[in-house]
Formats: structure tokens, C-alpha cells, sequence
């Protein structure tokens, strides 16, 4: 004997419940899907805003009817404990269902089905949706920026080299590993920079670069014959002499003229940009940054109290500043504080005015790390009879370092954000850009699928940062 | 002698070469204004500073001085920040909530919502809703009033402006209300102690800010009315509205934007503080016999707040110093109108950028200042 109590659905008539709750659950997103992606109104008979609310009415009492605790069904007792746990939980759902059904449609037209891919003007750009092809015609300055055509090789020649470089870590064989950290700290770097500064910007600085590659291979080869005695003291004055010998004595006139015939054009900084300049700014910045802040963070927490006050005084004004005004300062104040012939160019002062802003949260960061290494490393340390340096280098900073991977991660990813910001000095990256070709007569009225582009690049690039700190995070987490 | 040379030596040298870096710095601005005949000085803050500023909170044409024009700028700042941070607070706190919350759908879509908005540049995104949302809306003359009584256009949002007679009265009237609150409050407290009754002090709270005012309006005499804005034609093509107040769409993208970025990190802040506080206070909370609401604001609450404050107002530090991106967009801040058309007009580049980090220097001091009192003020007192 059954009797149905439409109040209080109970384990005693659950399939009526059940079958009733989920038909009704059924028809109102039935009614929604319908209105939102085939555009039919059910309940276009009902006043208007009957009509509207329907849906949600129906939705919540099926939601309310297969409320059933302990069902012994899995599935339905799965979602009552992830959706509909009380009436308040039945109507957000409700809501946040309906909402991703409604706006499912107009994204989905908007990005593909009635966006332009094709042809190569504005013509083609008549329907309602984006028009894909304006940021085709211009896929070159987003990426290059002004960088001419006939020379982008060079950039992606530099990024492929340096991207294999980097990855070396992964293929080195247990011998080298213990060399991966020097690699990566000092000789890296210093490859990349050489790459970015002459081999992109080319000119007479390239042939100063080649000087220094032809040094360098020349010395390493003769160097296999030097007794290793000597070998520290070889190194450190050769290569210079070689160089010194090579630019000034031997070929110079040579490779000059060999420059005017076929060698690489100077591409002055003004003129690169687009996302391989918000690559190469923040490369360095990251660099850069990290170092000043660890030097700040060890002398924020140093002894002396001059050094501390210093680091206080250092760190406490770049964070209490926008980056905007530091970077009108590199841009209007600095070359005051300048001697008068002495140029700086202006993306080295970007970069310079970037990484000391960004050192001063590095360094607040691995001080946290710092502070939260128990005091017992430090007397374990001191009583092996190691130095402050021997201290820092191989007890205190691996274990804060490894604490502190979620805050350094996200203060590069800050930086990251922060590279749109160089449109004060007139460095135009992917952004600034963007800005530019927004303002071209010919392309009027793309605004939006501009910056949605931008977004998706920016996008993908920090949630790929933040995932690989995660699982450094994960990698480097030992149990203390 | 009872100094070490090893304690000096370092010290030394880090003063030598910072003052040596100074020095340098200092001895080449001198000879590089020589050179250019700039003089230094603060003197031009009293000169006229004849150019205009297109929102002002303050009475402000050429005729005023740069130091008037310097306030214009900072009222505008404090303005966008103050907004910024009212609607990133709740935003981020309810955001926060969701994220903790036991469905499935709720929790995943303030997920995607941290994960979506703060992964993208701010710069982008008030470069999005400026130049690519906001120019979708209507013209003034095409704008539906919302609720009958505000527009919101391409031109800007423009509301109802509140006109009081006898204002002070109301004014009076609210300030009763919050002292008696607290009165109130202390007393409820000290009955707890004492005698363990509880006062429903809410209730009485709630009553007392509206019954108050509303005497005011009943027996004070006070009036309200609205100013609603009128469509007028300036041109045969173009309108504008007039009367009521008008936020330009300069300041709702940047306090939108502000916002939506921030309310991310907050949320994040919330979040990790509910977290952090330990299973076994709700158990214990639960098992004395406090009820479900009891347990959330006697015992969760007052401990998640001590881990939420201090990286709170951190996000509330970056807002402050993010509204100076308002110079992208041409909101007249203090970046864009000391910083940007005063240096311009006077060339005077260090005084101005030196006033203007200053000021930056000084309001997140002084936020950070209040917060770590506050923070003293509720931390826990071991005995």
C-alpha cells in the first residue's frame, strides 16, 4: 500500500519520487537547451515572466523530489551529495547549469561558427561572429613586432637554439647532473644573453660577438693541450687576449668588410617586439630578479645592522611603488642621474628598472623561507664549523628555497603580467601592439578579437607556470 | 679598542658603495640641470597650471595651481582604489566561500573563475573592458533606463543624484545609531560574561540604523529627492544626459577590472584561511553543544580572520598601486595627470616622479600601517 506524499519524498516510494524528480530535473533543461541552441520557446505561451522563471521552478521541486537520502542507487546518491545537497545548493546549480547552457551558443558562434578565417583583408569580416583573419594578416607584428620581415629568422633561430639549450637538463646523463646547476645559474644565461643582445639586434655588436665565439672555440681547443696545472690561469687570461688580439690586430678591417657585404643588419631595440619581446624581457628580468632578491633577503636577515637597515630601506620602497612609476622614472629620471655622453639603451633600463621591482618580492619571499627554517639547521650548521657562506650555500638556502616554490613562482608569474606594462617607455610588446593595429584605418573595430587572442597566449603561458611550480613543488617536497 | 675589523668590514664597504653610488648619481644630476638650466625646486606647485582634467571630484579648471591639479589626481586614485577594494572584497570573499563549498558545480565554476581571471595581465584586461566591452554599449540616445532612473551608455554610467535638505540631521542621526550600536555591543558583552545571558544584539542593531534615520525623516524635518538624469541634445547627432552624477566609462573598466583581478587573489585569501583552520576546533566547537551558525562565527570565523587579514591587505597594497595602470586608458589619475601632462607641461622630471612615489610610498604605508595594527588588535594573546 502506497500512499504518495508529495511533501516528503522518503525511501518508501523512491522510484516514484525518483522517475517524477528526474522528468521534471528532464523538461526544464529540456526548455533551456531547446530556447538557448535551437531557439524555441516551450513556454512562450505562458506571461513572460512565467515563462522565464519556469524552468527554474520545475528544475528545483525535481531537485527537491529525488532528495532521497540513502537511496541505494550510486549514481543518484552521488548527486545529490555533490549538487543538491539542500534546497539553497538545488537552486545555484539550477542557475550555473542554465547559465553554461545559455552561453554556450552565442561563445561557440562568436569563435567559430560564424567567425572569418579566410582571405587576407577586411572584406571577408562580415558576419556577426570574430574575424580571425585580421589577427592572421597581422600574426607577424603580434609575434615580432616592427622587427623587419627578411630578419625574423634570427629571432626564432635564437629562441629555437636557446629552447634545445635549456632543455639539456632533461637528456644529461647522471655524470654531467652535478654540473646541471652551475650550468643553468652562470652558462646559460650568459649563452642566452649573448644570443638576445647581438645575435637579434646584429650590426656591428654581431661582428663583436663573433670575435668573442671564434676566441672562445680557438682557446677551449688549445686548452686540451695546456697541462691542467695551468689550465685556471690559462683561462682566465687567454680567451680575453685572444679576443683582444682578434678585434684590434688581426682581421678587423676584414670582417668589417665582410659585414658591409653580406653580414647581419642592425636591428635597433625600438624595433622589436610583440610576444618575443615579452619573452626576452621577462627572461632576463627572471634572471636578474632572483639573485638581487636572495642577496636582499640574506641581508635583511644579516647581523650587521647597517646591511639590514640598507635591505629594509631597499625593499621596502620598490614594493610601496607602482611598477608604472618606476618605469616612468628609468624612462625620465634616470638619464639625469646619468654622465651626459653615457647612453643607456632603453630596453636594458626596462629590464634593469623591472628586475630590481620585482627583486624586492623575491626577496620578501625566500625571507619567509628564511624565517621558517627552524633555528636548530642554523646551530647544526655553525656547530659542523661552517662559515656564514658554507652555511647559506649548502644547509640553509636548498631547504628555503624548496619551501618557498609556490610564492617565487608567483611573483614570476606577476612579472610575466607585468611585461605589458613597458608601453610607458614606448617598448611596444604584444599589448602595446595589439593597441597599434587597433588604430590602423584599415582595421577599425577588431578590438575584441585582439585581446581575446592576447588572453588566450597569456593564458596558456601563466597556467603552464603555475602548473610546473606545482609540480616542482611536488617533486622537491621532503617530509620535516 | 673593542670593535672587530670583521664586524666593521663588510659593513663599511656596503655604506662606501652605496654612498658612492648616490653620490655619483646626485654629483650628475647636478652637472646634467646645469647643463640643460633646470633649476630644482618645488616652486612650480603654486604656478597656474592651465590645462584641464575631464573628472574631478574636486572644483578644478586651468586657473588652479599644479598642487591643485596634484590633489585632483590622488582624490581620483583614491577614488578608483576605494571602489576597487569595496567590490573585490565581496566578490572575493563570496568567490572564496564557493570555493569551499560542498557542490560540485559551484566549487568548479569559482575555480574556473580564479584560474580564468587571474592567469591574464590586468593591463589586458582593462584594455578589454575599455576599448572592446564598454564600446558595446548603447548611444546615450539609444541607452533603456535601468530601474527607470540610471542609464548606462558608452558615455558612461549616469545615476540619480541625491538631493538633502537638512542633511546634518540624517547625518546626526546615523552617528547616534553606530554610537548606540556600540554601546550596546560592549554592554551585551559584559552581561555574557557576567551573567551568561546573551542579548540579541543583531536584532537590535538592525533596528536601531533604520529606525533612527527614518525618525529623522519623520520628525527632523529632512528631505530627500532625486535628480534623475535628462537626455539632451548637443548636437543633432549627439546626446548626452544631464543632471545626476555620471562615472565616465574610464572609471567603471578600471574599477572593474581592479576588481575582477583582485577579487581572484582575495578569494584565493579566503579560502586558504577557512582552510587553515583545524578540523578538530569545528569538532570540539560542535561537541560543547554550539550550533551550526554558533560554531561558524564564535569559533571558524575569528581564527580564519587572523590568517586571511595580513594577505588580504597585501591585495589591497597591489589594487592601490595597480590603479596607477589608469594612465593606459586615459583615467585621470595620479599617474596620468601629475606624472604624465604636469611633467610634461614643467619638464621638472625628478621633483615629479620623486613627489609621485612618494605618495604611492606614503598610502601603502600608512594601509599597511592601519592593517597591521588591526592585526595586532585581534591577534591571539597567549598567556
Amino acid at each position: 500500500m502506497s500512499k504518495i506524499n508529495f511533501l516528503k519524498p522518503d525511501k518508501s516510494n523512491l522510484y516514484t519520487f525518483l522517475y517524477l524528480g528526474s522528468f521534471l530535473f528532464f523538461i526544464s533543461v529540456l526548455d533551456v537547451l531547446l530556447n538557448s541552441f535551437f531557439n524555441l520557446d516551450l513556454t512562450g505561451f505562458l506571461p513572460g515572466f512565467l515563462s522565464f522563471l519556469l524552468p527554474l521552478i520545475l528544475g528545483f521541486i525535481g531537485l527537491y523530489f529525488i532528495r532521497i537520502e540513502l537511496s541505494g542507487i550510486r549514481q543518484l546518491d552521488l548527486l545529490n551529495k555533490h549538487i543538491n545537497t539542500n534546497n539553497f545548493n538545488a537552486v545555484l546549480s539550477l542557475l550555473i547549469i542554465f547559465i553554461i547552457l545559455k552561453s554556450i551558443p552565442p561563445i561557440l558562434s562568436w569563435f567559430f561558427i560564424d567567425a572569418s578565417f579566410a582571405g587576407d583583408s577586411k572584406d571577408v569580416c562580415t558576419g556577426t561572429g570574430a574575424c580571425w583573419t585580421y589577427i592572421k594578416v597581422w600574426m607577424r607584428r603580434f609575434m615580432y613586432g616592427m622587427y623587419p620581415n627578411g630578419e625574423q629568422w634570427r629571432i626564432n633561430l635564437s629562441f629555437i637554439a636557446l629552447a634545445l639549450l635549456g632543455s639539456v637538463g632533461y637528456f644529461a646523463t647522471d655524470r654531467f647532473k652535478k654540473y646541471l646547476t652551475l650550468y643553468y645559474v652562470v652558462i646559460y644565461p650568459f649563452i642566452a644573453f649573448l644570443f638576445i643582445f647581438f645575435f637579434i639586434s646584429g650590426g656591428p655588436v654581431f661582428f663583436d660577438f663573433s670575435y668573442g665565439i671564434i676566441a672562445a672555440i680557438l682557446s677551449i681547443i688549445i686548452g686540451f693541450f695546456i697541462p691542467s696545472k695551468f689550465k685556471f690561469y690559462y683561462f682566465l687570461i687567454v680567451p680575453f687576449a685572444l679576443y683582444v688580439l682578434l678585434k684590434y690586430f688581426l682581421f678587423y678591417e676584414e670582417l668589417i668588410e665582410l659585414g658591409k657585404l653580406d653580414g647581419l643588419n642592425w636591428v635597433e631595440t625600438g624595433a622589436w617586439g610583440g610576444l618575443s619581446l615579452t619573452f626576452i624581457i621577462s627572461f632576463f628580468c627572471l634572471i636578474f630578479c632572483f639573485p638581487i632578491g636572495m642577496a636582499f633577503a640574506l641581508g635583511r636577515r644579516s647581523g650587521f645592522p647597517l646591511i639590514r637597515y640598507i635591505s629594509i630601506g631597499f625593499i621596502e620602497f620598490w614594493r610601496g611603488v607602482p611598477l608604472i612609476t618606476v618605469l616612468f622614472m628609468s624612462a625620465v629620471m634616470f638619464p639625469m642621474f646619468l654622465p651626459a655622453d653615457f647612453f643607456i639603451d632603453k630596453l636594458v633600463r626596462c629590464i634593469i628598472a623591472i628586475s630590481l621591482f620585482e627583486a624586492a618580492y623575491v626577496a620578501e619571499v625566500i625571507r619567509g623561507g628564511l624565517q621558517a627554517l627552524p633555528r636548530g639547521q642554523y646551530e647544526a650548521a655553525k656547530s659542523l664549523g661552517m662559515g656564514y657562506w658554507r652555511m647559506h650555500i649548502f644547509v640553509i638556502l636548498p631547504q628555503a628555497l624548496k619551501l618557498v616554490i609556490p610564492g617565487i613562482a608567483n611573483t614570476f608569474l606577476a612579472l610575466v603580467k607585468d611585461t605589458p606594462l613597458i608601453f610607458v617607455v614606448g617598448l611596444l610588446e604584444i599589448v602595446g601592439m595589439l593597441n597599434l593595429a587597433k588604430t590602423n584605418p584599415e582595421w577599425l573595430g577588431f578590438a575584441m578579437e585582439g585581446y581575446v587572442f592576447a588572453a588566450i597566449i597569456f593564458w596558456i603561458i601563466c597556467y603552464a607556470m603555475s602548473k610546473y611550480s606545482y609540480n616542482l613543488e611536488q617533486k622537491y617536497k621532503t617530509d620535516r | 679598542m673593542n670593535f672587530k675589523l670583521k664586524d666593521i668590514g663588510p659593513q663599511l664597504m656596503t655604506v662606501i658603495a652605496v654612498v658612492l653610488v648616490f653620490g655619483f648619481f646626485t654629483y650628475n644630476a647636478q652637472v646634467n640641470m646645469e647643463n640643460r638650466g633646470i633649476d630644482f625646486g618645488y616652486g612650480f606647485l603654486s604656478q597656474e597650471s592651465s590645462f584641464d582634467v575631464q573628472f574631478s571630484l574636486i572644483e578644478y579648471d586651468g586657473s588652479h595651481s599644479y598642487f591643485r591639479a596634484y590633489l585632483v589626481g590622488l582624490l581620483n586614485t583614491i577614488l578608483v582604489s576605494v571602489i576597487g577594494i569595496i567590490l573585490a572584497t565581496i566578490l572575493g570573499v563570496l568567490v572564496g566561500i564557493a570555493r569551499l563549498s560542498p557542490n560540485y558545480l559551484i566549487n568548479k565554476f569559482a575555480a574556473f573563475y580564479v584560474e580564468f581571471f587571474r592567469n591574464i595581465p590586468l593591463l589586458l584586461q582593462i584594455f578589454f573592458w575599455y576599448f572592446a566591452a564598454l564600446r558595446a554599449l548603447p548611444l546615450p540616445q539609444d541607452a533603456e533606463a535601468m530601474f527607470g532612473i540610471s542609464f548606462l551608455t558608452i558615455k558612461g554610467l549616469f545615476v540619480p543624484a541625491f538631493i538633502w535638505e537638512n542633511f546634518n540631521i540624517f547625518f546626526y542621526s546615523i552617528v547616534a545609531a553606530i554610537v548606540a550600536i556600540i554601546v550596546i555591543r560592549t554592554h551585551a558583552k559584559k552581561v555574557q560574561e557576567t551573567q551568561g545571558k546573551q542579548i540579541p544584539v543583531l536584532l537590535i542593531s538592525i533596528g536601531l540604523i533604520f529606525i533612527l534615520p527614518l525618525l529623522s525623516f519623520l520628525i527632523g524635518g529632512v528631505r530627500l529627492s532625486f535628480e534623475v538624469p535628462v537626455l539632451k541634445q548637443l548636437a543633432t547627432t549627439s546626446f548626452i544626459y544631464e543632471g545626476g552624477v555620471s562615472l565616465p566609462p574610464e572609471l567603471i573598466a578600471l574599477a572593474l577590472s581592479l576588481s575582477l583581478y583582485t577579487a581572484t587573489f582575495i578569494a584565493e585569501c579566503v579560502r586558504a584561511g577557512i582552510q587553515g583552520v583545524g578540523k578538530g576546533q569545528k569538532e570540539a566547537a560542535a561537541s560543547i553543544g554550539l550550533t551550526q551558525n554558533q560554531v561558524l562565527k564564535l569559533v571558524v570565523m575569528p581564527q580564519a580572520l587572523r590568517i586571511i587579514i595580513p594577505p588580504t591587505t597585501n591585495q589591497y597594497l597591489n589594487l592601490t598601486k595597480n590603479s596607477s595602470l589608469a594612465a593606459a586608458i586615459a583615467y585621470p589619475d595620479l599617474v596620468l595627470v601629475f606624472a604624465g601632462t604636469a611633467l610634461m607641461q614643467t619638464g621638472k622630471a625628478i621633483e615629479i616622479v620623486s613627489i609621485t612615489m612618494f605618495t604611492y610610498l606614503s598610502l601603502s604605508i600608512s594601509i599597511s600601517l592601519f592593517m597591521n595594527w588591526y592585526n595586532n588588535k585581534i591577534a591571539i594573546t597567549e598567556k
